[in-house]
């Protein structure tokens, strides 16, 4: 090492950059902001209640037990049962799973569509960027959940089919809001400058142009974990997404508004899950975007 | 050989209704280890020139008409993307006006300076970071700070780190285009100084973009003052400062306030600069000139040799008429 040995300081390398690593620095600024805090709470009792679902039930979400239709809630079933005399809360803790598996794969799967389209529109312009608007400007043209239902039925049932047929019509309006972003970036001083000491275009937007779209991408991604959930439960409902006995948000939701007017639980319960879902996200979204973004620091 | 040899150089902005000339025929030479200054007002050229060296003027809806950059005898103009791109930032590098937009922020600045050297130098992680260390401290900042972010710097400092990030492969050539105008006065004597020290350590020839002839003063071995898209004067600094010739380069030193004489209003010169995408016949200069004949709005001037190695773009002075 040449460069050492013509440094003054003789401190090493090691002891100079001792990262104070990126991650317990965000985790710190994570924790002090109170409302993520509560966010992140949130997110994780709803992980760890849906992955550990049968330490927290020891009913079957899936025994029917037609003397037990429609209880409301009480010591021995907390939540009540269903119209098939099921309990609810397992159905719940079980249908969690799907719910939220289903919709964080279809998070990934827009997001990651959306930085590739989004960012190749926004970077390269011209007739890349004009081809890409377009073909995005068709799919926001067709409703969400039409266009979820036509892949769903192309595809078939099945979790990854139904996380794809949900993530497809979410990539549009994501690479919408990076290509903006990114033709505000692209832009900047740095950017050239980068540009300047000889980066090449794929290391400009991997490293220069990305990181600094994060925080749209974030609240887009946040935000949209509560429209995937319902979107499941539409495909539930009409038979392409979770078939029948298997226990999901969307479809516990869907059957209970057949008795909204006479069995308040079959609705709230699920419904009440899934605000939490969007709240608890949203709210550590929020504070995620925040501690990412060093200028704020402190 | 020269280093740098830019040979009837012309850029073009095409929009839909006009075409914008912001270079016109420009010559310019600079050899190895020596500083030019290139001097001139907003709007005359002087950064599309130096972006021209890099190519990397915005095409659309720039475009290099003409000419050819030499760069040791090779024309960038002619040279591949690849070939463009391991000269950017290795042998020709750029300081960029504003140091507080320079910088990527949120990318702490050692691993800024380390990406550089990355790029174009076969090296580890550690070394490039070493090596990035010991560039912070050659600017002047303990290297401890490499694991700051650039909003944690002042805007001195972070100038310091991107001289730093222009330096680190040592190039052979650094353009430093308005380096100090976003700074005080303070820094912008700390900075240049550094600069200097650097360019002689480094052994580095420099393209000094600037309006401010103080600067110049202080920092260049030759001048060229550029109008309009092209020179209109081009010395050794001992020349221009203490015989400048053309009409505005008179114009211009007339127009900086003076320390030991009491004077209550500078002399500015009249008027503007004429619309580049409508440049007059004949002399660019004529409308502001206090010495323009027919024959100035009549031909275009040459750029003539008056003694050796100084240029003027005037007849009336190459005549001795002024």
């Amino acid at each position: 090492m040449f460069w050492k040995s013509k440094r003054e300081t003789v401190k090493s390398l090691e002891e100079m950059t001792r990262r104070r690593s990126q991650w317990r620095d965000v985790m710190g600024r994570l924790f002090r902001n109170k409302t993520g805090f509560v966010g992140l709470c949130i997110c994780a009792i709803l992980i760890i209640l849906v992955v550990f679902a049968p330490v927290f039930t020891s009913y079957n979400p899936l025994k029917q037990s037609v003397p037990e239709r429609f209880l409301y809630p009480s010591s021995e079933h907390i939540f009540g049962t269903d119209d098939f005399g099921r309990d609810l809360w397992a159905r719940i803790l079980y249908g969690g799973r799907i719910s939220l598996l289903i919709a964080f794969i279809a998070v990934i799967i827009s997001t990651v569509g959306a930085i590739i389209l989004g960012s190749c529109a926004g970077y390269f312009g011209g007739a890349v960027d004009q081809i890409i608007t377009r073909v995005m400007d068709v799919m926001m043209s067709i409703p969400g959940l039409l266009l979820a239902i036509a892949i769903s039925s192309a595809l078939g049932a099945g979790l990854v089919n139904t996380a794809l047929a949900i993530a497809i019509p979410g990539i549009a309006p994501g690479a919408r809001i990076i290509r903006s972003t990114v033709m505000s970036i692209k832009d900047c001083e740095y950017v050239e400058a980068a540009k300047a000491s000889g980066s090449k275009n794929f290391r400009l937007i991997m490293i220069h142009i990305i990181p600094n779209c994060i925080a749209p991408l974030i609240v887009n991604a946040t935000l949209s974990i509560g429209g995937n959930i319902m979107a499941i439960s539409g495909l539930s409902f009409i038979g392409l997404g979770v078939q029948a006995p298997t226990p999901e948000w969307g479809a516990i939701l869907s059957t209970g508004k057949t008795y909204l007017r006479d069995f308040w639980p079959l609705v709230f319960f699920p419904a009440l899950f899934i605000m939490l879902t969007i709240l608890g996200f949203n709210l550590f979204g929020d504070a995620l975007r925040d501690a990412l973004d060093p200028r704020l620091k402190d | 050989m020269s280093l740098l040899e830019i040979k009837h150089l012309s850029v073009q902005f095409e929009t839909r209704d006009s075409v914008i000339k912001a270079v016109n025929d420009l010559d310019l030479t600079i050899e190895a280890g020596q500083t030019l200054g290139l001097v001139g007002e907003t709007g005359a050229g002087k950064t599309t020139t130096a972006l021209s060296i890099l190519r990397l003027i915005q095409e659309p809806p720039g475009r290099i008409k003409g000419g050819e950059i030499l760069f040791e005898g090779k024309d960038l103009l002619k040279v591949s993307n690849e070939e463009m791109r391991a000269i950017r930032g290795n042998e020709i590098s750029m300081i960029f006006q504003d140091p507080m937009t320079a910088l990527n922020p949120i990318i702490r600045v050692g691993e800024q300076i380390a990406e550089v050297i990355r790029l174009h130098e076969n090296c580890s992680k550690g070394e490039a970071m070493e090596k990035a260390l010991y560039m912070l401290e050659t600017v002047g900042i303990r290297p401890e700070r490499s694991m700051d972010y650039p909003h944690q710097f002042s805007g001195g400092m972070k100038q310091r780190v991107v001289i730093a990030i222009a330096l680190a492969c040592s190039p052979k050539l650094l353009i430093a285009d308005e380096p100090t105008t976003a700074l005080d006065v303070t820094i912008q004597a700390q900075v240049l100084e550094m600069m200097n020290k650097l360019k002689q350590q480094f052994n580095t020839a420099m393209l000094m973009i600037t309006h401010d002839l103080g600067i110049v003063a202080e920092t260049c071995d030759h001048v060229a003052i550029m109008y309009a898209g092209e020179l209109v004067e081009y010395g050794t600094i001992e020349r221009i400062f203490h015989n400048p010739r053309h009409p505005y380069t008179n114009g211009l030193f007339g127009a900086i306030p003076s320390l030991d004489k009491d004077v209550d209003r500078l002399r500015p010169i009249p008027g503007l600069m004429p619309d580049p995408a409508a440049l007059p016949k004949g002399c660019k200069f004529q409308e502001r000139c206090e010495y323009a004949c027919d024959k100035c709005r009549e031909n275009a001037q040459m750029f003539t040799e008056i003694e050796p190695g100084h240029f003027v773009r005037c007849e009336r002075a190459v005549r001795g008429e002024i």
